[in-house]
């Protein structure tokens, strides 16, 4: 056996291509859609020829030569019905001044940029964050939308709709295609961030679905945040999102039992984490740390998954580092979550008491008052200082808020090891 | 899913001879683009046979042999490992690879999800054994 099928082989092309192909082109149309779409019919031409005529050398450079030559032909037409239309007004646009300057660079150039400015412009906050997920997936990861639909659990038909939507959004928004600068560029990059750890996120606590969905959403973030920590090689969040990602991704075959129960952090075979992803997870957390002295969210983040990544057993964790960390975490983003995880990590650097005061602190937090994890974790500070009673209180409070079937039984184990209540 | 592709030795690389400069140029150049798409996790050339060793197993037995060894085609002299969505993509990849002659080959490697399926129950309970030991020991350790 020589050759695979060449329609599968042009479709691996697409994957590769299609996010560049796009980005050139938004640059001539200033317009994704019509630049997806005139991608998407050099693809349909590449399948007819293709075939018979063999990939072609440079099978990127073809495509964007096809697509281009379709793009002017258009502008051109449009031209002359402008020109046509001469009473309504000489303005000429600028943008066609532009692609047609564009179209006498060289097929060999590097589209870095207008895949950064592709990036931007998919994660543009004038979107609202589901359709921002879905166009960047679209758009950069080559998901197909039936594929982003069954990711998502929502019909093809709403997803479809959600593209649309949002091409629509950003083409009446008139949304400039450049990489942002300024006071914008915070607030823009963060909005990207946003979008990549959503993406892993939703692979990383995938309960439900298909296999193939939770490795395919991870590993595609994970490519993603690589993507943008080379376009973008002087920003250290990227970086920090990268280290945090690949961290967490180390732990995809510890974090679950073969019978799907989840094994928590402390309990993981350590000996089943990825090493490789370790390793790469640390370079891009220094990485980060060396391009700027205060750590953003995503790299504090990062360093606090790193004390994990760096303790052989679970009784070596940092867990000092770790309550530092929080601290600061805490203080740049203050969030109750954030301060009950402090609380824990306290309690893992200090004794039970100092990480009690921390959460009796938290008791009357509206924003936790329905969440299972402040009594649990609560109920097992009680437990350490021998405090039963209360404990066992506790755990059958959790037991009550938890949505999970598996965790309620666990904690309703819990209460019931505490004894009868005198 | 990742792929490791595995390059050949070649009399040249197994003579300790360094590639020149034009090839080092492009192989850099490759190589910085599967790091731009973010496919790149891994990858290493490695040092003739003659530096390395074999370990030979025969029930309770070792023997080290030490290098060079003969069947220079079957050597590697290098490797990577790639993160791709599909096979057909691992092997365009590989095209575009600057190489003139020999085979380069591509393994899939196993995955978290891949165990799922595969483990037989008896090797599942065995695999529980063991955590359950491992975590017996880090208990008694505490």
């Amino acid at each position: 056996m020589t050759a695979t099928d060449p329609h599968r082989t042009i479709q691996a092309i697409w994957r590769i291509e299609a996010p560049r192909l796009i980005a050139g082109l938004t640059r001539m149309t200033r317009d994704v859609g019509r630049a997806e779409d005139l991608a998407q019919e050099a693809f349909v031409r590449a399948l007819e020829d293709w075939p018979q005529s063999g990939v072609p050398e440079k099978p990127g450079a073809w495509l964007m030569t096809v697509a281009r030559r379709r793009a002017l032909d258009e502008i051109r037409r449009s031209k002359r019905t402008e020109e046509k239309h001469a009473a309504l007004g000489r303005e000429i646009d600028e943008r066609q001044e532009t692609s047609v300057q564009d179209l006498e660079a060289s097929f060999d150039e590097d589209f870095g940029d207008d895949l950064l400015r592709l990036i931007f412009v998919a994660c543009h906050p004038v979107l609202p964050a589901e359709a921002r997920v879905a166009l960047t997936l679209r758009l950069l990861g080559g998901l197909t939308t039936p594929e982003i639909a069954r990711a998502f659990l929502v019909p093809e038909a709403t997803l479809a709709q959600r593209i649309v939507r949002a091409k629509r959004t950003l083409a009446e928004a008139r949304i400039p295609f450049e990489v942002p600068t300024g006071i914008d560029r915070g607030a823009r990059l963060a909005s990207v961030l946003e979008v990549i750890y959503l993406i892993f996120n939703e692979g990383y606590t995938a309960t439900v679905g298909d296999d193939w969905i939770r490795p395919t959403l991870c590993e595609e973030a994970l490519r993603l945040g690589r993507v943008l920590a080379g376009l973008a090689p002087k920003e250290p969040e990227p970086h920090g999102l990268v280290a945090l990602m690949e961290i967490q991704a180390s732990r995809l075959k510890a974090r679950v039992t073969s019978d799907g129960d989840p094994v928590l952090l402390l309990d993981q075979n350590r000996g089943l984490w990825d090493y490789l992803l370790i390793g790469r997870g640390l370079a891009a957390l220094e990485r980060s740390q060396a391009l700027s002295m205060s750590m953003g969210p995503y790299t504090l983040q990062a360093a606090i998954a790193a004390c994990h990544a760096r303790a052989r057993r679970a009784e070596e964790t940092d867990w000092q580092r770790i309550a530092e960390l929080y601290g600061v975490l805490a203080a740049r983003m203050p969030s109750p979550i954030v301060e009950l995880n402090r609380a824990v990590a306290v309690a893992m650097a200090q004794g039970p008491e100092a990480g009690l005061e921390l959460v009796d602190a938290l008791q009357h937090e509206p924003s936790l008052a329905h969440y299972h994890l402040l009594p649990s974790v609560r109920g097992d500070l009680l437990q350490k200082l021998g405090r039963k009673d209360e404990a066992r209180r506790e755990f059958e409070r959790a037991a009550v808020l938890t949505q999970n079937e598996r965790e309620r039984a666990l904690l309703l184990s819990r209460a019931a090891a505490m004894g009868v209540q005198d | 899913m990742r792929f490791m592709v595995i390059v050949k030795a070649n009399p040249e690389s197994e003579a300790g001879v360094m590639p020149n400069n034009e090839i080092l140029t492009e192989m850099t150049k490759f190589n910085e683009e599967l790091v731009k798409a973010g496919v790149m996790l891994a990858g290493e050339g490695l040092q003739p046979s003659s530096k390395g060793a074999r370990v030979r197993f025969e029930g309770k037995k070792r023997t080290v042999i030490d290098g060079p060894f003969a069947e220079t085609k079957e050597l590697i002299a290098g490797f990577w490992i790639w993160q791709v969505r599909s096979r057909d993509e691992a092997i365009e990849w590989l095209k575009r690879a600057p190489f003139q002659e020999g085979d380069v080959e591509l393994r899939q490697i196993f995955e978290a999800e891949d165990f799922g399926k595969e483990l037989t129950p008896e090797l599942r309970e065995r695999e529980e054994r063991l955590r359950s030991r491992a975590e017996e020991l880090q208990k008694g350790s505490r």
